[in-house]
């Protein structure tokens, strides 16, 4: 007796694609990826490339010319001036608010009023606060009243001004994540840590710090993103030529007022870079004072 | 845990919850210096404009082709959440349900353009479409406000999706159901409320969008938020108070879609959905 | 003996309220414990067991009755403040921290020198057996395993009274029984006074001195566990406690009429009239001259007897135990002791 020839076939080719979960579902994915591919990656790369094919000079002319001209290179530093306090502040405040505000029972009301300034955006809140931080507006007006001041404090068309448009655009985004975050960590770990005896200073920085951590570094890498991108804030609220030129304005003024892409393409790279040179620096921050385990246990 | 309180602990209670309160009554009068300088005939040295007027409103309709603007703004926004609706709910899907090899590569891609700001990747790509000739108008506006809509669809859809358990989508199939109808009568109906939260979610957000918009739009094809950056960085020209009209035009547009959002949304899902999910990779 | 639970003579709960906004969950709960005493709560689930240990912990404050160790009052104490250990249902240990620094938080947050820790937390290590495991996190434990930890982190701060928060619920049921005879061993040997929440009442059989079966927040018997294995006090309890057949009957003069039978029964409660005969289903036994006639329905095989289920001629339900295979639809008569057919009022 022979065996059947199909035991020693192969099974066919659309059965072995679909265990390895490639089938017509998966092309489903198709459409979208090659739109990301389209219009994401290859005008990275495309502006990548552009970079190194200045207008004049050899391949690394525009580079050189950013970081030799104290004009532009100025703007790494004018932008850092304001995007790290800005997170600084928003991401480390968040955190005492949140830890109050997580027991509260009218929970949504407070989240829903934070959300409107997320949702104006960051042009909107440039126009008001120039009305309500001007000379005349109603915040110089209250502290006059107060007797705080005798004068009206400059409060925009400088760095004072963006400074506080990036808290008032960024800080409910910092909130809301340290919030969600929060309340993702078991209640029952403080329980027990309060039976263990330790009082509320202790359980902060022996329980809840710990595995806050990683969730504090994504919210410091993405809010520094965010607030190192800023850009209608700083030219509508700053002083666009001085004190608050950041790169993003660098980048805009070679592109849209020089006609120079390439270098403008350049500028874009370098403010990627630097803003993945910082996430990976406070990533790595984090596994080097936190060795534990991101998490794990059923707890 | 709620116990009686030492003083130092009350005292630190009280300076949080006035924080919180400043910052939220810095917010609303904001917001409030707005919409008063926008109905006060004239404004200067006083706590309250010396008169209340609506003529802003028409002056700044016609000085700014509001009604242009919006169209174009509803165009845009329109085409944006039905595209990105058409692309990402299936890939969502696609994810959900499938483990294929280069998953983890195409999750990769989706979340960058979530986590990368407007403006790093906005330059180059306005060059891009600048060069197809198609910047500077609608298309160009259309397809750049895309980039991050569809991987927001995306990531906020997968969860979703592997919320409704497979099986039922087995049993619609032993019970005879193709492909067509599986989607429509089964898989559509269960996947509403996401995709509406989703959708909406990517209304309010493209309303707000300016930097994409701003760097790929000409003069026919500005969004009402970049018509409202131009008018303010040419302020000495014109009335702050048509100015501020016509930030008051556009925060009714938004809060009005916001609103609408909320009732199916969470408000903490606008921010954290997107960056849990990014976390999580 | 390093670790040796602190010594006290009596902790008491005098009448012990709390309230969620309109509902009460606890109502006046009076109790008294001594050292060394294993006490358990018992009952079904939203009696106010839990809330009741909550409150005895601190992580709950008190509508309305006081707690006192010996002459001290600590309702108005913190948790942080009592020194009571406690055992969470879900164990509750820090992902991020070793076994050995789990075991040591309670006593790092008492400032002890180092030396002591280290010394005291090899002991508790080795009193729950997990001698080799203490520098793996607990997400690389299993469930037995972290339950372990759990108890070694609350017994190694010494505390006069250990709580534990139904601690077997999530272990399968092998695993449950070994750890039973290891809380009892624990307990014994640290000499502490355990207050321990179940739902399940041969646990609290097993396990307890003493039991205080729960019901709607309020306590309704507390006894030894053979008090209420063969004399519950109330009908309630006597369902909680196993006897299945709760039957309405007609009481005279210490007689009651089950299915159109007569008994002999103990009277708990005086009745004369209407009132409900309790009987344990292994208590109604197969009898060749049995009074009750019953016809089978179902007979589920149990290795050394069978479980049945059937009715007796006036359709009352009844839950009995034959030694031999029966099967649906056989007729057999039941007989029950005196001493064991217990009557209540209702």
């Amino acid at each position: 007796m022979s065996e059947p020839a199909q035991m020693t076939e192969r099974p066919p080719l659309r059965v072995r694609l679909a265990l390895r979960d490639l089938d017509g579902v998966t092309l489903l994915v198709l459409p979208a990826v090659l739109f990301v591919i389209a219009l994401f990656v290859y005008p990275f790369v495309y502006g990548f490339i552009l970079s190194f094919e200045p207008k004049a000079g050899g391949w690394l002319a525009n580079y050189r010319k950013f970081f030799s001209d104290p004009f532009l290179y100025d703007t790494i530093a004018a932008t850092f001036w304001l995007a790290i306090p800005a997170t600084l502040i928003n991401v480390l405040i968040s955190i005492p608010v949140a830890l109050r505000v997580r027991g509260m029972t009218h929970r949504r009301i407070l989240t829903t009023i934070l959300v409107i300034p997320i949702t104006l955006g960051t042009v909107l809140i440039a126009e008001g606060l120039l009305t309500y931080l001007g000379p005349q507006g109603w915040f110089n007006r209250t502290l006059m009243m107060l007797g705080l001041i005798s004068n009206p404090v400059r409060l925009v068309h400088n760095y004072t001004g963006v400074m506080l448009s990036l808290v008032m655009s960024g800080f409910p985004f910092t909130f809301l994540l340290t919030l969600s975050y929060l309340t993702g960590i078991d209640p029952s770990l403080e329980q027990a840590a309060s039976t263990l005896g330790a009082k509320a200073r202790q359980r902060f920085f022996h329980i809840i710090l710990p595995l806050l951590a990683q969730g504090l570094a994504i919210n410091l890498c993405l809010s520094f993103v965010q607030t190192f991108s800023v850009f209608p804030s700083a030219v509508l609220l700053g002083a666009p030529a001085g004190s608050t030129r950041v790169i993003s304005l660098a980048a805009y003024q070679a592109a849209y007022e020089q006609y120079d892409y390439s270098m403008a393409s350049a500028i874009a790279m370098i403010m990627g870079f630097v803003q993945l040179g910082v996430v990976i620096l406070i990533l790595a921050g984090r596994s080097f004072v936190y060795r534990g385990a991101a998490g794990g246990g059923k707890g | 845990m709620t116990r009686d309180q030492s003083v130092g602990e009350k005292l630190w209670r009280i300076a949080i919850w006035a924080l919180v309160i400043f910052f939220v009554i810095n917010v609303l009068a904001t917001i409030a210096a707005v919409v008063v300088n926008s109905f006060g005939t004239r404004w200067f040295n006083a706590w309250l404009p010396a008169g209340f007027t609506t003529r802003w409103y028409a002056s700044a309709w016609q000085e700014f082709q509001l009604t242009d603007v919006l169209v174009v703004t509803f165009e845009v926004v329109g085409a944006v959440v039905l595209l990105s609706g058409v692309l990402g709910v299936p890939a969502a899907y696609a994810l959900a349900r499938r483990n294929f090899p280069g998953k983890q590569i195409v999750m990769l891609l989706f979340l960058m353009p979530m986590m990368i700001p407007p403006i790093t990747f906005g330059i180059p790509l306005a060059t891009v479409l600048y060069q197809s000739h198609l910047g500077g108008n609608m298309t160009g506006v259309i397809l750049a406000n895309l980039v991050p809509t569809v991987p927001f669809v995306v990531l906020v859809m997968m969860p979703f999706v592997e919320q409704i358990d497979p099986r039922i989508e087995s049993a619609a199939r032993v019970f005879g159901a193709g492909t067509g109808r599986l989607f429509l009568r089964v898989l559509l109906p269960l996947l509403a409320p996401g995709i509406l939260a989703a959708l909406l979610l990517v209304l309010v957000r493209t309303i707000a969008m300016f930097e994409l918009t701003f760097f790929t739009a000409g003069p026919g094809s500005q969004t009402l938020v970049v018509a409202l950056y131009y008018a303010v960085y040419a302020a000495g020209v014109r009335a702050g108070q048509s100015i501020d009209a016509m930030a008051v035009v556009y925060m009714v547009t938004t809060l009005v879609w916001l609103l609408i959002a909320l009732r199916f949304v969470d408000p903490t899902q606008i921010v954290t959905r997107v960056k849990r999910e990014a976390a999580a990779r | 003996m390093a670790i040796a639970a602190r010594d006290f003579r009596e902790l008491r709960l005098d009448g012990m309220s709390r309230a969620f906004g309109t509902v009460n969950a606890l109502k006046d709960v009076t109790l008294s414990v001594r050292r060394g005493e294993f006490i358990a709560l018992l009952g079904p689930s939203g009696c106010g067991k839990s809330t009741a240990l909550n409150c005895l912990a601190g992580l709950l404050t008190l509508s309305s009755g006081s707690i006192w160790l010996d002459k001290d009052r600590i309702d108005g104490l913190k948790p942080e403040e009592r020194g009571f250990g406690m055992v969470f249902q879900n164990y509750a240990l820090f992902p991020h921290m070793t076994v050995r620094k789990n075991i040591a938080f309670g006593l790092s947050m008492q400032g002890r020198p180092k030396a002591e820790i280290e010394r005291k937390v090899d002991e508790a290590l080795s009193i729950v057996r997990l001698g080799d495991q203490g520098n793996k996190l607990p997400g690389q434990l299993s469930g037995g395993q972290q339950q372990r930890v759990a108890i070694a982190r609350a017994i190694v701060i010494e505390p006069p009274l250990v709580l534990m928060d139904e601690p077997l619920s999530n272990l399968d049921a092998k695993l449950r029984l070994e750890m039973r005879a290891e809380i009892r061993r624990i307990h014994e040997l640290i000499g502490s006074a355990t207050i321990y929440v179940t739902h399940d009442q041969e646990e609290a059989l097993s396990l307890a001195d003493r039991i205080v079966v729960m019901r709607e927040g309020r306590v309704r018997q507390v006894g030894t566990p053979e008090d209420l294995y063969a004399r519950p006090a109330h009908s309630d309890v006597a369902e909680f406690m196993g006897y299945r057949n709760l039957i309405r009957s007609q009481v005279s003069s210490g007689a009651v009429t089950v299915g159109g039978a007569t008994f002999q029964g103990t009277a708990i409660e005086q009745v004369s009239g209407a009132g409900v005969a309790a009987i344990r289903p292994d208590d109604l036994h197969v009898a060749a001259d049995g009074p009750l006639t019953a016809k089978v329905e179902t007979a589920q095989y149990h290795g050394d007897c069978f479980y049945c289920s059937g009715k007796a001629a006036d359709g009352t339900d009844l839950y009995f135990l034959s030694p031999t295979k029966v099967q649906k639809g056989d007729t057999v008569r039941l007989a029950a002791d005196r001493d064991r057919v217990l009557i209540y009022a209702s």
